[in-house]
């Protein structure tokens, strides 16, 4: 079962039914308590960095998230949930964000038209399994003003070129983030959100052997 | 890079998509739902909804459409017509749209884009702004459906939704729309230039070429078009080849 996070900032039910077209299944999860029955956990979000992170908060998430991170079991950040894995956000003055990946998220430099709207091609810069069957050069939606800069470069593992390198999926051990909206980005993003949902799935089948 | 994107925009009357050469002779396009998941399948890169009977009685089958369609369509979809209050805007994202078009309710109360973006977000609201030369090069704001002049400029108004917040621009040539003789473009080109969001070119496109010249002379990020699509006048995929061979970046699948 993969857990979506409602904190009231997301469009979560494009996630729920886009797994349920690809055949997993998912919980929108209104409480941190019910983080416990869940084996993957996708984290969506749109609007402001800080504005998400005092949600988290008031939701009593924020410590349960980074003990799921910790626990090992796949954890999927969409959008701007994504950009609240890093440290810190740039978003109206500084702000904390889960951590969970080093490196900050900053403001496109002038020059472009913002937000990034539209299909922007990714470009692989490793292999990893969320990205198993995606060719290079494929399309996927984007929205965002802001974007990533990680710490570390062996956390990048797709980018797309709006004038500056904008990361698009990043990923250290089991915890994965995209800059796009896979829910959106029929049909690549589809088969993004089959290899987390097989991912998970997978990890489940280790984790009971295990116990 | 980032690709020009192709819009079909389907007009809802009471649950049913309708098509028509003046507001008094609708035809029966078939389900919004069924001609959605078509147009995804196709490869549209965005859907635009616009609920042309926008009455609050007609609002459940309009959440009904929009959360049918969220069950079949992974591209990103706008709703538009008769969207007033933060609640209206709300319940159609809870019910699985993506985006919002505000249209004569921003007009009259500009504070929706302020207080929608603050709640959800600018990516979400688009503001449609129906526009009509009042000189040359000059174009003034109607609303409700193009009946009402409102002595806004277009310029103006388009400048003020950006600071107000709106995350995108959805641009309609009155005097261009069911002509078909192609965009605006120096309108297209003049708003695109005023703000720095993405501009969606509408009204009057009859052939490919004047999708093409949208994107280029207009300097639009998208061009929205309906009868050319729905009379089958052109696939989206017979748009997307011809644009590419003009050298205009679009999403192949």
């Amino acid at each position: 079962m993969i857990g979506i996070v409602d904190y009231g900032r997301g469009n979560l039910r494009s996630v729920e039914k886009a797994l349920e077209k690809v055949g997993f299944e998912a919980t929108i999860m209104a409480s941190p308590t019910e983080l416990s029955t869940v084996n993957g956990l996708i984290l969506p979000g749109v609007g402001a960095f800080a504005d998400a992170m005092q949600a988290l908060g008031q939701g009593g998430w924020i410590e349960p998230l980074t003990q799921f991170a910790r626990s090992g079991r796949p954890f999927l950040g969409i959008c701007l949930g994504m950009q609240i894995l890093f440290e810190i956000g740039e978003e109206h003055g500084e702000h904390a964000g889960l951590g969970l990946l080093t490196g900050r998220v900053v403001k496109f430099p002038r020059g472009r038209k913002v937000p990034h709207m539209g299909w922007n091609s990714l470009r692989l810069e490793q292999p990893s399994h969320l990205l198993e069957g995606i060719p290079n050069e494929s399309y996927f939606y984007f929205v965002h003003s802001y974007y990533a800069e990680p710490g570390e470069k062996k956390d990048i593992v797709a980018t797309s070129d709006y004038g500056v390198v904008v990361p698009a999926v990043v990923g250290k051990d089991n915890v994965w983030g995209a800059q796009f909206h896979p829910e959106k980005s029929s049909p690549w993003g589809l088969q993004i959100l089959t290899n987390f949902g097989k991912w998970v799935n997978e990890d489940d089948t280790l984790s009971s052997h295990r116990s | 890079m980032l690709s020009k994107r192709i819009i079909p925009c389907l007009d809802v009357h009471e649950g049913r998509v309708v098509k028509g050469t003046n507001f008094v002779q609708l035809r029966d396009a078939g389900d919004p739902v069924e001609l959605a998941a078509l147009y995804d399948q196709e490869g549209a890169d965005e859907l635009i909804f616009l609920d042309i009977t926008a009455s609050s009685d007609n609002r459940e089958t309009m959440v009904d459409v929009v959360r049918r369609t969220a069950e079949q369509v992974f591209i990103p979809f706008t709703i538009g017509g008769g969207l007033r209050t933060i609640e209206d805007i709300r319940r159609m994202l809870r019910a699985g749209a993506d985006k919002i078009a505000l249209n004569t309710s921003a007009v009259q109360n500009p504070r929706l884009i302020q207080e929608g973006a603050h709640a959800f977000g600018s990516q979400c609201i688009v503001v449609a702004i129906d526009a009509r030369t009042s000189a040359p090069g000059q174009w003034e704001v109607y609303i409700h459906g193009g009946r009402t002049a409102t002595g806004k400029d277009v310029l103006e108004w388009a400048a003020e939704a950006e600071a107000l917040g709106a995350g995108e621009i959805l641009l309609t040539s009155m005097d261009r729309d069911g002509t078909k003789i192609g965009y605006e473009l120096e309108l297209t080109r003049a708003v695109s230039r005023a703000v720095s969001l993405p501009v969606i070119a509408s009204g009057g496109v009859g052939t490919l070429e004047h999708l093409a010249e949208g994107l280029t002379l207009g300097e639009a990020d998208a061009v929205l078009a309906a009868s050319i699509f729905h009379y089958k006048e052109y696939s989206i995929e017979e748009a997307k080849r011809y644009l590419a061979q003009r050298g205009i970046l679009v999403r192949h699948s």
